[in-house]
């Protein structure tokens, strides 16, 4: 697994988020106008949303001490940092030089890099996904999505 | 009933048939791949079926739904690694059966078993059905009101991670759909002044990330599972012992699966363990039970395709999906312009029991599928997860442009994805937050006409028959767990069964429920 439970603090911190989007809903419930149970405004909902999210809030960060659902983030989520960072870059690149080098290029990462394959595996791998993808999104399915050849 | 018949004109149609079957083939791929849910797979795949024609669409995702009740049963068996949650109580048998070598003689009980499962409940879907949708044709906003609660509610309480965590999940889910302009007042909420969140967000980036992406990222972080030489499979048909021992664990099963799979966040998981306790409770010999007995492969496997399959009918007659993986069939039907809900059956009757009846011809793929290509299925646990990692997200990212031609989209993909991954680091179930979105503006709709139909006063929803005694189920539901706690505290530990334990975290390699 992902080695064991996390401590008190990230419960905290979860239960701080929720707490910050429960006030946050309440905020701009009450600005939109929150209306009455007679007559609903637009911010009558948000407003039970945001009063519901800070209880809830406030329980889980009741229960933060003994609670062991949250898992302790490890050397292996660096890989998911790297991993999100690839895609980033991807979204940035696809628009202006096509999809074919970027999908190649993030696949190529992805197996040799954070997988560990063979450079062998790696870039047969990569190449063969971006044949299907070409033939299955621009071939077959005539989607408009951006591409070099 | 001409129409019933008509459901198997549908069927029939050539691409129907095809996508029926590329549905099934589908779903018992990732049903034996561990870590990719259904609800993840339908997720992904919700891009591939906008050019379709809506019955096609939902007979495929149907079919990825149901086949991966199939395919979990394999890797249990074989690996003592349950492709999906709901075969985790397949492996105590199943395995143990593989190992005296009659491996074949498990995964072929589980497979008749799923077809008779998964047939006797299609059967009871199609009477139960058109009956619950008549009857809801009555129901008012203050019964979907109540209705969308309960749903919300019920999953939230089955689902892993605790019921806090799931109802604050439910809580975002919730405010995320309220995003855009309000329905009533065109007032844009929380929109920043952003004109493509004027409409509100779209209900394809956020399953696809939350569940989809979401599950890729958490699957990463895993250290690769040990590659092991899956026990050979001989023989594949039961012999006439195992039938004999197994026929009233399979008749027994579909009822629970069926029973189940309707109530909402009830489903495959639930039923599989429900189905399996009976059958160790009634056994004569209860210490056969974990040492081999095919009863305890049996009870299971036809359980969760019988409640798989049940699990459409608040969808289909309702409106209300009863689980994650039905959400996103929810949201595919929307996208389709179709809306679900009580007039179903009657304003596209050809989908409705053109969807119903496909289900038969997929359960009998499945079957001839899953006794001679068994040998297929198991080479394919070899492909390792690193290498099918970039294919799924490839597929996810361009998919996700596909649905508008938007970059943006890909954009809201990865932030939900991320978001899904954290929520999942923090035990958080996405499930249920996905399931609030879908339901988000049907509740709040319901909600505020209620209100004005009851001129403000909240008593109104207990005096209505119907939402009254949904109301009633309703808080029962918040109630006994709470009641529950309260008691254990006054007891010692000991006296606690461990089976709730049990059920909030079926499996660690997948965490949604089905």
């Amino acid at each position: 697994m992902n080695g064991g439970p996390a401590g008190p603090v990230s419960n905290l911190i979860a239960a701080a988020v929720v707490v910050v989007l429960g006030g946050a809903a309440i905020a701009g419930a009450l600005s939109l106008g929150a209306g009455s149970p007679s007559e609903p405004g637009p911010g009558t909902w948000p407003l039970i949303i945001g009063v519901l999210l800070t209880g809830l809030g406030i329980a889980l960060a009741v229960q933060a001490r003994g609670s062991r659902e949250a898992e302790r983030f490890t050397r292996g989520s660096l890989l998911v940092l790297a991993a999100v960072a690839t895609m980033v870059v991807y979204v940035a690149v696809i628009a202006t030089i096509g999809f074919e080098i970027p999908t190649a290029l993030l696949a190529l990462v992805w197996l040799r890099f954070l997988g560990r394959e063979t450079w062998r595996v790696s870039i047969a791998t990569s190449l063969g996904i971006v044949v299907v993808l070409y033939a299955l999104f621009v071939g077959a399915l005539d989607v408009t999505i951006p591409h070099l050849f | 009933m001409s129409s019933v018949l008509d459901g198997f004109a549908v069927v029939g149609e050539p691409a129907n048939l095809l996508y029926c079957l590329v549905g099934v083939v589908i779903g018992m791929l990732i049903g034996v791949l561990p870590g990719l849910g259904p609800a993840a797979t339908i997720a992904i795949l919700l891009p591939v079926t906008y050019g379709m024609e809506p019955v096609t669409a939902v007979i495929m995702l149907a079919g990825i739904f149901y086949g991966a009740q199939y395919g979990g049963t394999i890797t249990s068996v074989l690996l003592r690694l349950p492709g999906e949650a709901s075969s985790v109580v397949t492996v105590f048998d199943g395995h143990a059966l593989a190992r005296q070598g009659r491996a074949g003689a498990a995964l072929g009980i589980a497979a008749i078993g799923s077809f008779i499962g998964g047939t006797l409940a299609v059967g009871a879907l199609s009477l139960v059905a058109p009956v619950v949708a008549a009857y809801a044709l009555d129901f008012g906003p203050p019964e979907y009101t109540v209705l969308a609660l309960l749903g919300i509610m019920l999953v939230a309480t089955i689902s892993s991670g605790g019921r806090t965590r799931a109802l604050a999940a439910a809580g975002i889910g919730l405010l995320l759909a309220t995003v855009g302009r309000d329905d009533f007042t065109s007032a844009e909420r929380f929109t920043f002044a952003n004109l493509s969140l004027a409409d509100g967000l779209d209900f394809v980036p956020i399953a696809m990330g939350l569940f989809g992406l979401g599950e890729i990222l958490h699957n990463l972080e895993e250290r690769h599972r040990a590659v092991q030489a899956p026990a050979e499979v001989t023989k594949v048909w039961p012999g006439r012992a195992d039938l004999r021992q197994s026929s009233g664990a399979i008749g027994r099963g579909s009822v629970i699966g069926f029973a189940l799979g309707i109530l909402p966040g009830g489903g495959a998981v639930l039923s599989s363990m429900a189905a399996y306790a009976l059958e160790k409770r009634r056994s004569r010999h209860p210490e056969r039970f974990g040492h081999g007995a095919i009863e305890g492969v049996a009870a299971p496997e036809t359980a969760n395709n019988a409640a798989a399959t049940s699990s459409f009918i608040p969808l289909l007659s309702l409106g209300i999906p009863a689980n994650a993986t039905m959400a996103v069939i929810f949201g595919a039907l929307l996208i389709q312009g179709v809306t679900p809900g009580p007039q179903l059956v009657t304003e596209h009757p050809e989908l409705f029991w053109g969807v119903v009846n496909s289900m038969y011809i997929g359960n009998v793929l499945l079957l001839i599928m899953s006794i001679p290509l068994l040998g297929v299925f198991v080479r394919i646990l070899r492909v390792r997860g690193t290498v099918l990692a970039p294919i799924t997200v490839l597929i996810t990212l361009v998919g996700a442009y596909t649905v508008n031609n938007s970059v943006f989209d890909i954009g809201l993909v990865i932030a939900f994805g991320v978001l899904g991954y954290l929520m999942k680091k923090a035990g958080f179930d996405p499930g249920p937050m996905v399931l609030a979105f879908v339901l988000g503006s049907l509740l709040e709709t319901s909600l505020r006409r209620s209100l004005l139909l009851f001129d403000g006063d909240p008593t109104g929803f207990l005096t209505r028959p119907i939402s009254g005694i949904l109301f009633a189920v309703f808080l029962a539901v918040i109630l006994l767990p709470l009641a529950q706690t309260l008691l254990r505290r006054h007891r010692p530990a000991a006296l606690v069964p461990a089976a709730p334990s049990a059920l909030r975290d079926p499996a660690p390699e997948t965490e949604e429920q089905e």
